[in-house]
């Protein structure tokens, strides 16, 4: 069996605690993991210093050129994995089999991963609006005509990962090209990702002390968030509960993501089904930009059935199928679980399962030994109704009907609203909103994101701290003060 | 013949079940004759409409009785537990739990000092020096542990010196998620901790829990403060943290971790070792205390060497009986060791059935 060990600033260590994961079809143990005890996690973390002050030695424009072919490396090479190798398509194949998602699905992750290194310079100049990154290097600088000068908030960043999909990582990537070590606990059922990411950095000629990798359990978990300068927060409601005050942690809980459709647009629904269906359906569902939820005024029963009726023709397939579009849980009881919790959702009257009658009464079907929940559409007669604004990890989403006036006072926290409509008083109060992370404006999927539009923080904002700054030159001729 | 290893061990390990059988009959006719025995287990007994200072001839005798129930140790009166015997002699009561609801109470009168000073004679005067002063980084309030480890550094001849610690706050604010609150409550404990230890150089000795010694070791080393050994305890150990504590905490400083609690008393260890994986093995005072190993599903039934299974305790003092209690804890059954000829249990943690349901905390 696959052995995965932590890595202490880069270097392997073994523990004599593990943690296995099995294969989604076989359930036979596939990868076993070292797991971090909470004191070996804290130990390591009193020198951060030392792992921030290498890549201080680095400029930006090094620390990208690295970050680019790490790329390359990540997407065509083989790497180290623990005492073993991998190649690419061991890399899709592993995936696939502690997660579930199909091989076509891990491919398109993976471009996404490859996509934010080789992309590098966009992601920066997204994430700085543009800003020269040599500031990073003199600790000062000039931008848009003021001078500027930024400072670290921690030495480190640490991330507690997910496990629902390897696109996430393309989130945390660019903390190296800023300057900033990482400290990465994997989700248990994808250790793959981080561990490549790194082993293509080190390969790339990133020194390996900057990495920290800790698979570890919840109290390790917890030890990385208090022990790190910036971290990021994979989870569920209750996993991110105990952490969303402390602003030293960006929290990437439920999306919430939407559609929605004004009453200038909704008679013309059908245009748009294709967009809705992608939202909902892409990558199986797992992201937290998938749409949860179709907000309309009016006709909701109707773009419910023709969403259900597009939806019904995913169907399970074999992991290695380049058609397969959705994919099994890992764990079975999971999904029996969300299952379970939309049925005793549905007893509350005012809620219909429109896909029951394209796919049968039960969405939750076995094929080829995985356990898959099958797209689900719901239509909701009002945002009030106790499935109107739920999200789970599979092709699922709540047609809602609601009043422009309603859908602004329900809606909630939304990673990303795709707002079809020309109603400029919606479009303005939705710009206004304090809830909407992304916003697009047209018939936009909300899986479609743009390098240059960080969206659900910034990392750079979460990363550095603007101070206030001014000089006199050297050079008497220059004795101005610089700056305001 | 010179008997083998083996069969020393077994010859060992049989006359340690002679008397374990024959303390178990003392103990039962003690705890059953009401001139001796407390109200609670001849109230029982006289239900129970069975006699077991007739019927309990053998330690495996005392499955008649079924499992001790810990509800019947929550709540009073208390005194219903002491025996006729010591009824007029001071009594101390300790609890265990309590983080909500009524916490479960042992009474006792020698019973922890007895417990200490046999645990005592298996600590090296080179790790424990005798006259050696300690420090006790772990529960207080009414722990059993607060008296004990005091009794158990002045009965080697020195004075224990002490902290406070709630660590039913701590749980709560673990429970809380009160995450920050938690970690400064736990620097509180240290603070006073590293106050002590440097203003005392004749402490040489610690009692503490994992995660406080984690934290203490990220204060300072512990070797140039003089401790020459670590007694510790309170809390799960795993063997990686073992090995941590070993090989990055503790700079050669002799690491020696416990088994124990309020009811049953204080299991010892064999010494860990790097080519065992640092597996925690630990061996109860047997015939004060045994600790087994029972199946999942049927309590009755001892695993066998190897197995795991559900951690059965049996307490067997004169002060105390409790026979059969199911702890939260499982394991691994364990064979008799030259130095101690009796089963062990290999690597204790908390019950995976219960596992969403315990919290452990920083004390």
């Amino acid at each position: 069996m696959i052995h995965l060990p932590i890595l202490r600033k880069g270097k392997p260590y073994r523990s004599l605690t593990v943690s296995t994961t099995p294969h989604f079809r076989t359930k036979e143990p596939f990868v076993e993991m070292s797991l971090a005890n909470s004191g070996l996690i804290r130990r390591d973390m009193l020198d951060q210093e030392e792992s921030w002050r290498i890549l201080q030695g680095f400029r930006v424009q090094e620390l990208v050129d690295i970050t680019k072919r790490a790329g390359e490396h990540y997407l065509h090479d083989t790497l180290p994995l623990g005492d073993a190798a991998q190649s690419p398509e061991d890399y899709i194949q592993q995936i696939s089999a502690t997660t579930g998602l199909p091989h076509a699905m891990v491919r398109r992750n993976m471009k996404k991963i490859y996509g934010v290194m080789a992309e590098i310079d966009a992601v920066l100049s997204g994430l700085t609006r543009g800003m020269d990154m040599r500031v990073l290097d003199d600790g000062y600088g000039a931008a848009g005509g003021h001078a500027v000068s930024f400072f670290p908030r921690g030495f480190s960043l640490g991330v507690v990962l997910p496990s629902n999909s390897p696109g996430v990582h393309s989130l945390w990537i660019p903390a190296i090209a800023l300057k900033i070590p990482l400290v990465l606990k994997p989700g248990s059922a994808e250790p793959w990702s981080p561990y490549r990411v790194i082993q293509a950095f080190i390969k790339a000629g990133m020194p390996a002390e900057v990495f920290g990798f800790y698979p570890t359990d919840h109290g390790g978990s917890g030890t990385i968030l208090q022990s790190t300068g910036r971290c990021m927060l994979f989870g569920d409601v209750g996993a991110v509960k105990s952490w969303k005050n402390d602003p030293r942690i960006e929290v990437h809980g439920p999306g919430y993501s939407k559609v929605i459709i004004g009453d200038d647009c909704v008679d013309n629904f059908e245009e748009y089904i294709d967009v809705i269906a992608t939202s909902i359906a892409e990558n199986s569902g797992r992201s937290c930009i998938n749409a949860s939820g179709v907000w309309v005024p009016r006709r909701g029963r109707e773009i419910a059935e023709a969403l259900a009726e597009r939806l019904s023709h995913i169907v399970p397939k074999r992991a290695d199928d380049p058609d397969s579009r959705i994919a099994p849980f890992a764990s079975p009881a999971v999904a029996e679980r969300i299952s379970k919790m939309i049925d005793a959702g549905l007893n509350d009257p005012g809620a219909t399962d429109v896909s029951a009658a394209y796919r049968g009464a039960n969405r939750l079907q076995v094929f080829d030994g995985g356990t898959y929940l099958l797209p689900t559409i719901l239509h909701c007669e009002s945002p009030e109704h106790g499935l109107a604004n739920r999200e789970f990890l599979f092709p699922f989403a709540s047609v809602v009907e609601a009043s422009h006036e309603q859908m602004l006072h329900a809606m909630g926290p939304t990673l990303v609203v795709t707002a079809i409509t020309h109603d400029e008083n919606l479009r303005s109060r939705l710009l206004t909103s304090p809830h909407v992370g992304r916003l697009n404006f047209g018939a936009i999927p909300t899986m479609k994101i743009g390098w240059d539009q960080p969206h659900e923080g910034n990392l750079f904002e979460h990363l550095y701290a603007r101070r206030a700054f001014q000089q006199i030159a050297v050079d008497a001729e220059h004795s101005q003060p610089v700056g305001v | 013949m010179t008997p083998t290893l083996d069969t020393d061990l077994e010859l060992r390990a049989n006359q340690v079940k002679e008397r374990l059988d024959a303390w178990t009959r003392e103990i039962v006719q003690w705890h059953f004759d009401p001139n001796s025995g407390c109200p609670f287990w001849l109230n029982w007994a006289a239900e129970a409409g069975w006699d077991p200072r007739k019927e309990v001839h053998s330690y495996a005798d005392l499955d008649k009785f079924g499992n001790f129930q810990d509800e019947w140790l929550r709540g009073g009166p208390v005194r219903r537990w002491v025996p006729k015997a010591y009824a007029n002699s001071p009594i101390s009561t300790f609890e265990t739990g309590g983080s909500t609801g009524v916490p479960k109470s042992r009474i006792s009168i020698n019973d922890f000092r007895i417990d200490y000073e046999l645990f005592s004679e298996t600590l090296t005067e080179e790790h424990f020096p005798k006259g050696a002063d300690w420090i006790s980084i772990g529960p207080t309030g009414p722990r059993r542990l607060r008296l004990a480890v005091e009794h158990l550094a002045q009965h080697r001849g020195g004075i224990c010196f002490m902290l406070d610690l709630d660590p039913r706050w701590v749980i709560k604010l673990i429970k809380w998620g009160e995450m920050a609150m938690m970690e400064r409550y736990k620097a509180h404990v240290i603070d006073q901790a590293l106050t002590l230890l440097k203003a005392h150089p004749n402490i040489q000795c610690i009692f503490t829990t994992p995660k406080l010694l984690e934290a203490l070791c990220e204060k300072v080393s512990l070797k140039k403060l003089g401790i020459k050994g670590i007694f510790c305890g309170g809390t799960e150990m795993t063997p990686q943290f073992c090995r941590f504590a070993v090989e990055e905490l503790l700079d050669g400083v002799y690491f020696a971790p416990t088994y124990g609690n309020t009811l049953m008393g204080l299991a010892v260890h064999k010494p860990l070792s790097a080519d065992d994986g640092y597996a925690i093995i630990y061996y109860p005072p047997t015939p004060r205390a045994m600790i087994e190993v029972v199946d999942f599903d049927d309590s009755t039934k001892v695993v066998e060497y190897g197995q795991t299974g559900r951690v059965r305790l049996t307490t067997l003092t004169k002060e105390f009986f409790m026979p059969r209690f199911l702890e939260r804890d499982e394991c691994e059954r364990e064979r008799p060791h030259q130095m101690y000829p009796w089963d062990g249990v290999r690597n204790v943690r908390p019950f995976s059935r219960f596992s969403s349901s315990v919290v452990e905390g920083v004390y």
